[in-house]
């Protein structure tokens, strides 16, 4: 499953990437998104649950489900 | 190419909100060399920093970056600077890398990045006190050891946090005058590679223990809410134009009576006679009109200012991506258009920080319609003059007045950047990747010396354009002569030229004449207005809101307010806009289109008012 498919509360594990843009890819990996990483969603937004915010090794990010489909994870915990 | 120089340049380089701009503030006691607009540092700046046994450097403050890729401009800007690709500027001798001890983890990797630029490197880590209250633990002598780079820690707002940083630059300077540089990484490291090594880096040299909600994650619940969120921002919004109005009166009557002083004084000793007239009625009239909106101005920025420096600003782009996303644009786009409400021209370089070049563009044609400053003192004075400060529910009316101009410009922005997006502008990729900074309380003495730097902005102005401004306005509405009131002047010449464009919406002569030097400043149109009818002897009222409130229709000063929503003329805006779109075609295109949405806007006004029977 991708990041834009995450639902509250739950905290998951990046296993990689998928999507053609590169610069996205390089992108979110500059900001902090990496193999093995967990994620937890933090907050949504009012419409369409969009944009999103994640906590990401104690920072916290926003990006929008566009992009966080761009994130490959694996729930660690249901 | 070697440029000559004589000290050392030191850069800082780190993510946005790493806390680089404070520890700069701290290190040179703040004094700049380019100007410092609040919100995104665009430019960057220069400084000097002088150890404590006297050594000195240059150092320099670039805009916040991760990676070395520059996906938008103004990380572009940081990146050119650091490998000395920008004309006339050395590369610098050595990178001080800022991080924010919080985010450690995941920021480490932008280290190594840094490491590929071949200079003299040193890792200070901010914020050491509040990475300690979030239960993380960092062993320096480990991280130090595996990153093989120096790691100073620091708390940048405290003296003795910055102690220990001052004594390992004294040392270092002497070396990198030696020009000796770190070992990059392996060339053939990709990101990941990078990533990867990092993480394992962080895995034994971090310690980060379980702990309770931090304090931001409590702060979060409610100001990120998805329903209680935009409430708390349209609260703190309408608040802030509450409080420019509630709170600035006391301290407007003493700013109008020391100027009502001086120029009874003047007009005392000076016999009376053209120089009398210049003094009092150009002179003092006309700048005292825009000098007397100072409080407004102080309270506005103490606002901006402090939702900038608490972390609440990106917070903001983040609920408003949204409503962004359905006008084609991102959150991003926020930050430059509230620093627009302060003036557009930051706002505009502001938008530097905007990755996809469209919305770029896009953002910049909407800042204008932003309130900016130079609109407080024309929309203060009607609103006083024309709107009665009763009471409405638990609001002023004159308040809730301003806000509904606010509001105005912020929806025709918003459908100018939907129609941009759907005509001109189409396509882009506009995406959202933000990081969202612990918040922090502002350091009180970057805070004030922010605000004063605004509140000297605008003095300067008064000082450098409103000043001359009078002063030809004073000679063009009293020249060649005044004997049959405006129309002898050549004021009133050049206004009959275009009283019949604006005539249609209900514009007087006298609006007409103080809409040609408010090309120089927006303004200048309160203190051409105050100048052209201090000198009319006739005017009784010494107070200019008494003056227009006895001489325009209710309608007429609801069509300049209308106007001024819109208000294309400043020639700065315009300059600068040429300047970041390398042309003249995109400001032309602004001028025309606001000119357009200003008349009609002003006209609907009128005729609607007018029908009204206003």
């Amino acid at each position: 499953m991708t990041l834009n498919e995450l639902n509250r509360k739950l905290t998951a594990r990046i296993t990689g990437f998928q999507t053609q843009d590169h610069d996205l890819e390089t992108r979110l990996r500059e900001i902090g998104f990496a193999e093995g990483d967990q994620v937890e969603l933090m907050h949504v937004g009012l419409f369409g649950r969009n944009p999103m915010s994640v906590k990401l090794n104690g920072a916290l990010i926003a990006l929008r489900r566009n992009e966080a489909s761009a994130v490959k994870i694996e729930v660690v915990q249901p | 190419m070697k440029v000559t120089k004589t000290k050392p340049r030191v850069a800082l380089l780190g993510a946005p909100n790493c806390g680089k701009t404070s520890l700069f503030n701290a290190l040179t006691g703040g004094r700049a060399k380019v100007a410092n607009y609040p919100g995104v540092t665009v430019e960057y700046r220069k400084g000097e920093l002088t150890t404590p046994e006297g050594k000195q450097a240059e150092l320099l403050d670039l805009p916040g970056v991760y990676g070395d890729c520059g996906h938008s401009m103004d990380e572009r800007v940081a990146i050119s600077a650091i490998r000395g690709e920008i004309d006339g500027e050395a590369a610098p001798d050595g990178i001080i890398f800022v991080m924010d001890a919080v985010s450690i983890n995941t920021h480490l990797h932008n280290v190594l990045q840094a490491k590929n630029y071949g200079l003299p490197i040193v890792l200070v880590l901010n914020m050491m006190d509040m990475a300690a209250r979030d239960g993380i633990e960092i062993d320096i002598a480990v991280l130090e050891a595996a990153l093989g780079v120096p790691v100073v820690s620091c708390v940048a707002v405290r003296s003795a946090g910055r102690a220990h940083l001052l004594d390992y630059i004294e040392r270092w300077l002497p070396v990198l005058s030696e020009g000796k540089g770190v070992t990059p990484e392996h060339e053939a490291d990709t990101l990941k590679d990078l990533q990867k090594k990092a993480r394992e880096i962080s895995s034994i040299a971090v310690v980060k223990s379980a702990h309770a909600q931090t304090h931001t994650e409590t702060i979060d619940k409610f100001v990120l809410h998805p329903v209680l969120g935009p409430i708390i921002l349209m609260l703190i919004l309408f608040l802030m134009f509450q409080a420019v109005y509630s709170w600035s009166g006391p301290m407007m009557e003493g700013i109008e009576w020391v100027f009502g002083t001086v120029s009874g004084v003047v007009g005392s000793v000076l016999p009376d006679g053209w120089l009398k007239s210049l003094i009092t009625d150009g002179i003092i009239t006309g700048v005292g009109a825009v000098l007397v909106f100072i409080p407004q101005i102080v309270i506005l920025f103490a606002f901006i200012l402090l939702l900038e420096a608490s972390g609440y600003m990106a917070r903001a782009a983040f609920l408003v991506d949204t409503l962004m996303a359905k006008i084609g644009l991102n959150g991003r786009a926020f930050i430059p258009l509230l620093s627009s409400f302060a003036c557009a021209i930051p706002g505009i370089m502001a938008a530097r920080s905007i990755e996809s070049e469209r919305d770029r563009l896009t953002t910049i044609l909407i800042a204008p319609l932003m309130t900016c400053s130079a609109r407080w003192p024309v929309y203060f004075l009607v609103i006083a003059a024309f709107i009665p400060a009763s009471k409405v529910g638990m609001f002023n009316l004159q308040g809730l007045v301003a806000f509904g101009l606010v509001v105005a410009g912020v929806v025709f922005a918003l459908i100018a950047a939907f129609v941009l997006k759907k005509t001109l502008l189409k396509g882009g990729n506009s995406t959202l990747l933000l990081e969202l900074p612990s918040y922090k309380a502002p350091v009180f003495r970057d805070y004030l010396r922010g605000l004063w730097d605004r509140a000297m902005i605008f003095v300067s102005r008064a000082g450098r354009i409103i000043l001359p401004a009078s002063i030809v306005v004073w000679f063009l509405v009293r020249y060649p002569t005044r004997e049959n009131g405006l129309e002898g002047t050549f004021a009133g010449m050049m206004g009959k030229v275009l009283e019949p464009i604006f005539a249609p919406i209900g514009f007087t002569l006298e609006m007409v004449i103080s809409l040609i030097p408010a090309m120089a400043a927006r303004e200048v149109a309160v203190s051409s207005l105050a100048t052209i009818y201090a000198v009319d002897e006739a005017a009784a009222d010494s107070q200019l809101g008494g003056v227009l409130a006895a001489d325009w229709s209710l309608a007429t000063a609801l069509a300049f307010l209308a106007w001024f929503v819109f208000a294309p003329q400043c020639l700065s805006t315009l300059a600068v806009m040429r300047k970041e779109t390398h042309g003249w075609k995109w400001p032309i295109f602004a001028f025309a289109y606001l000119f357009i949405l200003a008349y009609l806007a002003a006209g609907a006004t009128y005729w609607i008012a007018k029908s009204a029977g206003l």
